[in-house]
């Protein structure tokens, strides 16, 4: 089979896995070698989905032995397989980098024999790259589910980010559609890397792991998943949960939903997941037990004060930074702006307009030098009708990011 | 008024900056313009430096601020800077914290459009082989920061040899210093090699169409840079090709006719290629019976006679039901026959055609034409034979051992029921046939009882 047949099936078959960053670990160009990681992530190109294409986002084989319902590889699926060679992965990785293509090389593969087979092989790729290559570049392994914790140990070596997919948000949820993936496996493959990681911060996956859940693959609600990734940050120090609208694949199982892929809730969960790793928000103050899915009409900080009305109006000029960032429409950065062009001036109604402060989602909220009528509204009953954006901004999503909340 | 030279360099404007504030020349006294423009330089005149003149002590923080802003193309960046400096000279020593001010918004947005400019060159230069392990690029930045972007590829390529050309100014990396040297149009960028193909067709397969957001991709990537992206050519053929791709996915039996009548319904059937079953089978065999049935009967899919008879229920499977429907009182003509999946799929085997389940996708994909059937009936009962049926029309959950013969309420009808195939039957064990063919028998029973009560 021709490599460029076996790259459009394998890359093909890796699309479904949303991660393709290549921040957060730095890496020099080591001598006389080629490439480095500078720490800030590059998006090389965009595909007409308006996502990033960062790294080399393939597959060694989707030949796999498992049968997940909701991967598209998996064993009953009737699609067509290929199998790259290490050194074919190792030379085309070189090839795009050396055009300034891609940031690196993010591989992951179906289980071909059994898991450690496997394993060696992905470990192989890297390994090469490292070490007769010389190779600087990003490079992102996904640990092979059910691979032991030696090849996992050593895979940390030669990545910058190793990662294990969690795939489904609870249990229950991976007992029915990934009957032979197990929770402990999981996990136990997780405090491996952590474990590593914690003793070599720089040298075993500096760039740390992260994991995917998929979304919308069963009924299990927005609380839970945010449930599921508080626990996975907290016990397993992971950079990044990336949450993934179930995509319908072609040929897919007929017990998942034929529906086009819930983008607009993906974007709330990531907005939510932000909340909480960057705003001081608690995962559980995002829902409630009445409403445990997030709002699909407003962002959660926003659903979040329309439910907390007692809290505002917040008073702009002498709030601390926690109550400032709870305002709706304040991001991280206009806060720290906020914060430093208190000590020169008194901030007016004008100045956050200035700041370029979504005024028709903040003004009801806060309290600013001069006279902030909008700080009357907080009590009306149709304050979310005010604040709430049209309809067709709402459905606008697709960056995999938290923007300004 | 003087003049000064507003070349696009943080040390050209720093000297020049140092000299007017030395000889207290107020930022409304100076006018800024682009090198080589006619007019007296300051330079030309003696500037005398002014004792009252402040000192310019800056935060480190304007000189990296300044740094960006002075590659800004659009004017005004160097005199924006020198009344920045003048300002920050004369006791507005915490200017820079002020984020509203009108000067530090401006220099703000100044210099985050450079920074973006600085980074889409790190992301979207593509270089080309041009011979061995030489490696040429054509780039147009927006602003003037060539000098500055290259630092990045030194650190990222120090062992090959390679050359960025932009229309401003050109740079060319030997593998131990840089060499800049003029500006090159955008014909004289270096021709595509051979690896763009190979990128193409990553680019291709790693976009996933049924989350197209083309507005969003040009937000990220807007068309200017297009030209010089090898990939730009695939992407109006992925997006016209997205929509049909995505209809293919969701509902694979898009051709279903909207038409409610059960002749309309089987003539579309004959051209379905919603799966790849079409292709070995004979015919579709589409359901039979009257279209005011109370009773339907969905069986998994035909066999070997069907397919060549192009009818429901005809080779051996057919004679079991004909003989349980007989023996419990239903009249065959009075009831709609059908199957969950509409072709014959086997395995040849010597001049044999041995039977195969279908698959959940074949399931899927002929899902929609058993739907029309039961919208078009709505029948009363309906009695699934089989596993394959009970999976298209109820799910995966159900389990036949543990739940054959009882009613469940369904879209289509307010009792359905699942039994035994027929087939079933004929393919157990010789001991177990009897309890099989009762089985069968008395859930048709019930159904025929079902229908009565209804």
């Amino acid at each position: 089979m021709e490599v460029r047949t076996k790259l459009r099936i394998l890359a093909d078959a890796a699309k479904y896995d949303a991660s393709c960053a290549s921040s957060g670990g730095k890496r020099a160009t080591p001598t006389g070698g080629l490439g480095n990681a500078t720490g800030e992530g590059i998006c090389h190109s965009y595909t007409p989905d308006g996502r990033c294409v960062s790294l080399l986002k393939i597959l060694l084989t989707n030949k796999c032995t498992f049968d997940c319902t909701y991967c598209i590889n998996r064993r009953s699926s009737d699609i067509e397989r290929a199998v790259f060679t290490p050194a074919e992965v190792v030379d085309l990785t070189l090839a795009m980098y050396r055009r300034n293509y891609i940031e690196g090389l993010f591989l992951s593969s179906g289980v071909l024999r059994d898991p450690d087979y496997t394993m060696e092989l992905v470990i192989t790729v890297a390994r090469e790259l490292r070490t007769t290559h010389r190779f600087g570049g990003y490079i992102h392994l996904k640990a092979v589910a059910g691979a032991s914790a030696a090849l996992i140990a050593e895979a940390g070596t030669w990545c910058d980010r190793l990662s294990v997919n969690i795939e489904l948000p609870t249990a229950a949820d991976l007992a029915s559609l990934a009957p032979e993936k197990e929770v402990p496996s999981i996990h136990g493959s997780m405090t491996t890397i952590a474990e590593h990681h914690a003793d070599q911060p720089r040298r075993f996956a500096p760039a740390g792991q992260s994991t995917q859940m998929i979304v919308g693959a069963t009924d299990t609600t927005d609380a839970a998943i945010l449930e599921t990734a508080t626990t996975l940050y907290d016990r397993f120090k992971l950079r990044r949960v990336y949450y993934t609208a179930y995509s319908p694949t072609p040929r897919g199982d007929a017990r998942l939903p034929v529906a086009a892929p819930p983008l607009g809730r993906e974007h709330r969960l990531y907005e939510a997941d932000w909340l909480v790793r960057h705003y001081g928000f608690a995962a559980s103050e995002l829902t409630t037990p009445e409403a445990p899915n997030l709002d699909a009409d407003v962002d959660p900080k926003l659903a979040w004060a329309l439910r907390h009305r007692a809290a505002f109006p917040i008073d702009i000029n002498t709030a601390d930074r926690e109550q400032l960032l709870r305002i709706p429409g304040l991001g991280v950065r206009t806060v720290d702006r906020i914060l430093a062009t208190r000590t020169q001036r008194s901030i007016r109604l004008a100045d956050l307009a200035a700041l370029r402060v979504p005024m028709k989602r903040t003004t009801p909220f806060v309290i600013t030098a001069d006279h902030n009528p909008d700080a009357q509204l907080i009590d009306r009953l149709d304050l979310r009708v005010r604040v709430a954006p049209p309809q067709q901004l709402a459905l606008d999503f697709g960056a995999a990011r938290g923007g300004q909340l | 008024m003087q003049r000064a030279d507003a070349t696009p360099d943080l040390d050209a404007w720093r000297g020049t900056a140092r000299v007017l504030l030395a000889a207290n020349v107020a930022p409304a006294d100076v006018s800024w313009a682009a090198p080589g423009s006619t007019g007296v330089l300051f330079a030309d005149v003696a500037l005398v430096a002014d004792p009252a003149a402040p000192r310019a002590h800056v935060p480190a923080r304007f000189v990296e601020l300044a740094a960006d802003g002075v590659l800004h193309r659009e004017p005004g960046a160097h005199a924006l800077l020198y009344r920045l400096l003048w300002r920050l000279a004369h006791g507005e020593h915490e200017l820079l914290a002020d984020a509203v001010d009108p000067d530090v918004r401006a220099l703000a947005l100044r210099v985050g459009a450079v920074r973006r400019d600085v980074h889409k060159m790190h992301a979207f230069v593509r270089f080309h082989a041009v011979d061995d392990d030489q490696y040429v690029a054509w780039y147009a930045p927006d602003h003037h920061i060539l000098a500055r972007g290259v630092e990045h590829f030194v650190a990222r390529f120090p062992a090959m040899r390679w050359a960025i050309l932009t229309p401003d100014r050109s740079v060319a990396w030997d593998g131990a210093a840089l060499v800049f040297s003029p500006g090159v149009p955008r014909h004289a960028a270096p021709s595509p090699d051979e690896l763009e193909d190979l990128w193409r067709t990553y680019y291709a397969s790693t976009y996933n169409p049924a989350r197209t957001n083309p507005k969003l991709m040009r937000q990220h990537m807007p068309a200017r840079f297009w030209p010089q992206l090898p990939e730009s050519s695939a992407i109006p053929e992925l997006l016209a090709r997205a929509a049909p791709r995505v209809e293919a996915m969701l509902d694979p039996a898009a051709s279903v006719p909207a038409a409610r009548s059960l002749p309309v319904l089987a003539a579309a059937a004959r051209g379905c290629t919603a799966c790849d079953l079409c292709g070995p089978a004979t015919q579709t065999v589409f359901g039979e019976g009257p279209e005011g049935a109370a009773l339907v009967l969905v069986g998994e899919q035909p066999g070997d006679q069907e397919d060549l008879a192009g009818r429901p229920f005809v080779g051996p499977a057919g004679q079991v039901l004909d003989a349980a429907l007989r023996a419990v009182g239903l009249p065959r003509e009075r009831i709609y026959l059908t199957n969950a999946v509409k072709h014959f799929r086997f395995e040849p085997r010597g001049k044999k055609r041995i039977h195969q389940r279908p698959t959940a996708s074949q399931i899927r994909a002929c899902k929609p034409w058993v739907a029309a059937e039961l919208e078009t009936i709505r029948p009363r009962v309906i009695v699934c034979l089989g596993a394959t049926a009970a999976l298209s029309l109820i799910g995966s959950r159900f389990r036949i051992s543990a739940e054959r013969g009882r009613w469940v309420t369904t879209h289509w009808a307010d009792a359905l029921m699942v039994t035994h195939h027929p087939a079933a039957v004929l393919r157990v064990d010789e001991v177990d046939r009897p309890r099989y063919e009762a089985e069968l028998r008395a859930d048709l029973a019930l159904a025929a009882a079902k229908l009565d009560g209804l």
